[in-house]
């Protein structure tokens, strides 16, 4: 079995905490991706349980054991590096098996994991090129070769993709999913995109600030946020956050921002009644759940007008910016319902995704 | 989904096994370092201890290591000394005469080689690098014969004269000089000189406004090292000038301060300690552009 | 539009060309004179009297008739002269090897002190190289004084034999080595140091996560990514230890009885003070084809592996 347990995980470096307590069990075969913005102790905590940093305080279980105490090389992982860490004077055979040759493993056994992981990955002709003569995409992948051949009970990758070019990116994105299919190690994943996280992970941890803000698997987190924070981070473009006023009003509660007023679905109100009236409250939706006016609306759509400011055609679809309530607001209209800036737009909010917020706690109601 | 909060054993804070690893790798550098230390300064130390004794303290073969009765006779002694200041005399403007010729020509020379491109430029480039394959110890006899028929057919005195001295010494720090500034010259951004262009610089503006300022620390270690360079030569002098007046520091302590059989080695401590000051104050000054000329050197390389 | 363009372009580089060509020809004569004084020196400072010593080699001893190699078969015969050549590579290879070990190990302790340390002990452990060699091997030369040496003084206290430094031919030869490494090790560490920060600390990492122990990091790791400084540093030392002239004169003067004479200080020896110009010059030549040998094949090994990248 080759679960990772991570219990009270404490790294303080001299005075300055990195991270300050991260409890997560992360069960066997699972793909899990920390993401977070720089700073929020996502590496930190990969080279903790890669043992590459020491441990302040907590533990850091894999598979039955503790392994605080227990040097990188005797933990049995295997970790891809953000930039690749190749040996520059070996070739892509001896890259891949150096950590075999280290243990002296027999050379039919060396040859044989280096030729499987050579198959899996594409690199059998690249064998006896050197790093220096091979592009971007393939030293990744020598990366990850050198990673698979050790056969080891976790895989930690530390942004690997961050120091490719955009449609690399995509491409080796997709390599790392299929091979995890293939190749069914428990993977700790580390990115500060969220595109990559939600694409790859089976689990996403949320991290900032030292702390994890949420765990979920990707479509939980995207619906069913659970902290400001985590609303804002994931889903591109970000979740509008306007400042809003509840009020209770005779069919229920609504919305107020500055002229306009959306009435909160009925399924909610017992949710929301007791935050009548307080102040510092954000109204949270997406861009996609405000939309053009439609013939056919559903209950808990609600219309409104807006005055856009900045239009941004992509092609399938087109973002509005409008201003409201002292916010930039983001829509996503259909390209064809004419939106053209310092034109009144008629536009529909859903608020059967609205994510109410309470700014001081940072939570999501 | 929510993160697992476990009920867990009290996570003990771990010195692990790697900290202690590194902490005994930590103690045995600081031991090694200390015993290198004693030995690299071990002879420096001793010259001082030897120069604050008096001539009867060192005869009377009392501890080597220790100063029982402190003395500042023996530098007295030798800043009083005419013959002892004329070396020091003589081997400062040598050095500082041969440190700007060495500018002059190593700075122009490496804006040529590393900015514009000449027929032949490769090959010079290659060129200084290999003149260092070509010893000051194999050139002081051809050059000692050029000398002498120098001054026999055009009645220039360059034998026995140290400005003989000004005009060899360059050969040992130009291509050097030339080799570091080539490469903090090289390293400056093609986009800088395109900008100042578009500013409207011509290549004179260029080079003082933006160049020399930019390239400052390299020219700054240079100096320093063809100063260096020239206060510490041995074989030339020793080769090329004979009479006390003319001697520069190194050849001077040796040759005259160390008569016959009688040596006074409080004085001549003192003496080359004296002459050791003026490269020690520049490195305890300026140590990192020290550094970085030698290591430019080697690294562009 | 597409018919007025080739007719625009024609005219347009020619123009162009003959303004640039201009521009590049002043270009190069501008560069060219900038570095004629470099020239100039090299030339006539150094190649010149090069290429005259060897005409130098091949005159007799009052410089007035041609003796083809008659110096040089004088020299073959004589038992010291292959003393010399024996001494002098002995010398330079064990110093350089010394103080490629010393500059290398100390390199990795100062390395492994706190960044803050660092500066102090490095500029503790460069003094050595920044004394004039001729003074700090007259402090040796002090130091190892057959009545009043130091070091003696010690070992005697400590019940050790006392040594005749500089008196007999093997410890006068030891002590060479020693200044000549206690002199040069310095550099080496400098540039090993400046070396061993340049190597990606992610690439011990990979290292120690495959299984590398210290040694094996230093084996596979430290080594290759420093093999170019190494040939360089130990070429240039190779050819300033063989040709060193100040340590070895001032320590013994080649003696006792011509025991530890080298290159330089047999040539100074014959030339200057024998005043047999010839002579000496033949003596120093001799230096030049071993540089050359060593230099070529070390230069070569450079160039072979810049070419791998």
């Amino acid at each position: 079995m080759a679960q990772v347990t991570l219990r009270k995980l404490v790294k303080n470096y001299d005075e300055t905490p990195a991270v300050r307590g991260i409890d997560l069990d992360i069960p066997d075969k699972e793909f899990v991706v920390l993401v977070g913005p720089s700073g929020c102790g996502k590496t930190t905590t990969l080279r903790m349980i890669a043992g590459l940093e020491d441990i302040t305080a907590g533990d850091v279980v894999i598979g039955a054991d503790v392994v605080n105490d227990v040097p990188p090389k005797d933990r049995n992982i295997a970790m891809v590096f953000q930039n690749y860490a190749l040996y520059p004077h070996m070739t892509v055979h001896e890259n891949m098996s150096f950590g075999l040759r280290l243990k002296k493993l027999p050379k039919e056994e060396i040859e044989k994991r280096v030729q499987k992981a050579a198959a899996i990955l594409g690199l059998a002709e690249l064998l006896d090129r050197k790093p220096k003569q091979l592009s971007g995409g393939q030293r990744q992948r020598v990366a990850m070769g050198r990673a698979i051949v050790r056969d080891p009970k976790v895989f930690l990758f530390d942004e690997p993709l961050s120091n490719l070019d955009a449609k690399l990116r995509v491409q080796m994105r997709t390599e790392i999913k299929k091979i995890h299919q293939q190749v069914r190690t428990t993977t700790v994943y580390v990115t500060h995109d969220q595109v990559e996280a939600m694409t790859l992970a089976d689990r996403v941890v949320v991290m900032n600030g030292g702390r994890i803000e949420q765990v979920g698997d990707p479509n939980h987190l995207y619906h069913q946020p659970a902290t400001k924070f985590v609303a804002g981070f994931i889903g591109s473009p970000a979740m509008n956050m306007i400042a809003c006023g509840l009020e209770q009003a005779a069919g229920g509660l609504r919305l107020r921002m500055d002229g306009v007023t959306l009435p909160v679905p009925e399924s909610r109100t017992e949710r929301y009644k007791a935050y009548a009236g307080k102040p510092g409250l954000l109204c949270g939706l997406r861009p996609e759940h405000l939309f053009e006016q439609r013939p056919h609306l559903e209950p808990g759509q609600h219309p409104f007008e807006a005055v856009p400011v900045v239009v941004e055609p992509m092609g399938n679809e087109t973002l509005v910016y409008f201003a409201l309530n002292g916010h930039d607001v983001c829509a996503n209209v259909d390209p064809g319902c004419g939106a053209k800036p310092g034109a009144p737009l008629k536009l529909v909010a859903d608020l059967r995704h609205l994510h109410l917020i309470d700014d001081a706690s940072g939570k999501v109601l | 989904m929510a993160a697992v909060l476990g009920a867990s054993s009290a996570g003990t804070a771990s010195a692990g096994s790697m900290k202690r690893d590194r902490k005994r790798a930590l103690y045995w550098s600081y031991f090694f370092l200390v015993l290198f230390a004693i030995f690299f300064l071990t002879p420096p130390v001793y010259m001082m201890i030897t120069s604050l004794k008096s001539s009867a303290e060192i005869g009377a073969v009392t501890n080597p290591w220790f100063v029982y009765h402190p003395t500042l006779e023996n530098y007295t002694a030798l800043i009083g000394s005419e013959q002892y200041l004329t070396f020091f005399k003589n081997s400062a403007i040598v050095s500082v005469v041969v440190v700007i010729i060495t500018m002059i020509i190593s700075i122009p020379a490496a804006f040529a080689l590393a900015r514009m491109k000449f027929w032949g430029s490769t090959a010079l480039g290659m060129g200084v690098f290999l003149t260092y394959l070509i010893p000051e110890t194999l050139l002081f006899i051809p050059l000692f014969k050029i000398f002498a028929f120098v001054q026999d057919t055009l009645g220039i005195e360059m034998m026995n004269h140290y400005w003989v001295l000004m005009v060899i010494y360059p050969t040992l720090t130009v291509p050097f000089c030339t080799w570091i500034m080539i490469g903090y010259f090289a390293s400056i951004p093609k986009e800088l000189d395109e900008a100042a262009l578009i500013d409207g610089a011509g290549y004179l503006q260029m080079l003082t406004k933006i160049f020399i300022p930019v390239a400052l620390p390299g020219i700054i270690a240079a100096t320093i090292f063809a100063f260096t360079v020239s206060w510490a030569d041995f074989l030339y002098p020793m080769a090329f000038t004979t009479s006390a007046d003319q001697l520069v520091l190194p050849a001077g302590i040796v040759t005259i301060l160390i008569r016959g059989d009688v040596y006074a080695w409080g004085q001549i401590m003192a003496a080359c300690l004296l002459g050791a000051l003026p490269p020690l104050l520049i490195y305890a000054f300026l140590m990192d552009y020290y550094i970085a000329g030698l290591t430019a050197g080697a690294t562009k390389g | 539009m597409a018919a007025v363009i080739p007719a625009a372009g024609q005219s347009a580089p020619a123009r162009r060309r003959g303004g640039l060509a201009r521009i590049a020809r002043r270009k190069s004569t501008i560069a060219f004179l900038m570095a004629l004084p470099l020239i100039l020196l090299i030339g006539g400072l150094v190649i010149y009297p090069a290429l005259y010593s060897i005409h130098l080699a091949t005159l007799n001893k009052s410089m007035e008739h041609f003796v083809g190699l008659g110096n040089f078969d004088f020299l073959f015969k004589r038992d010291l002269f292959w003393m010399v050549v024996k001494q002098s590579c002995i010398f330079a290879v064990s110093a350089v090897v010394f103080k490629a070990l010393i500059g290398f190990c100390v390199a990795h302790f100062v390395h492994n002190v706190p960044a803050k340390g660092q500066r102090k002990w490095r500029g503790m452990l460069l003094i050595p190289w920044v004394i004039p060699p001729a003074m700090s091997t007259l402090a040796w030369f002090w130091l190892f004084d057959p009545s009043y040496s130091a070091f003696n003084w010690v070992f005697e206290r400590i019940g050790l034999p006392t040594i005749t430094w500089l008196g007999d031919p093997n410890w006068a030869r030891f002590a060479v080595i020693l200044v000549n490494v206690w002199y040069g090790a310095p550099f080496f560490l400098i540039m090993y140091l400046a070396a061993l920060k340049s190597v990606p600390e992610q690439l011990y990492e990979a290292a120690a996560i495959d299984g590398a122990s210290w040694w094996q990091k230093i084996w596979y790791v430290t080594l290759p990514m420093m093999r170019n400084i190494i040939s360089i540093t130990v070429l240039f030392s190779l050819i300033v230890t063989f040709a060193n002239f100040d340590i070895v004169r001032i320590l013994t003067s080649g003696g006792p009885i011509d025991q530890t004479h080298i290159f330089a200080t047999w040539a100074f020896k014959l030339g200057i003070e024998g005043n047999d110009i010839p002579l000496g010059a033949s003596v120093s030549l001799f230096m030049f084809p071993i540089l050359a040998i060593a230099a070529f094949f070390i230069l070569r090994d450079i160039n072979r592996r810049g070419n791998e990248a």
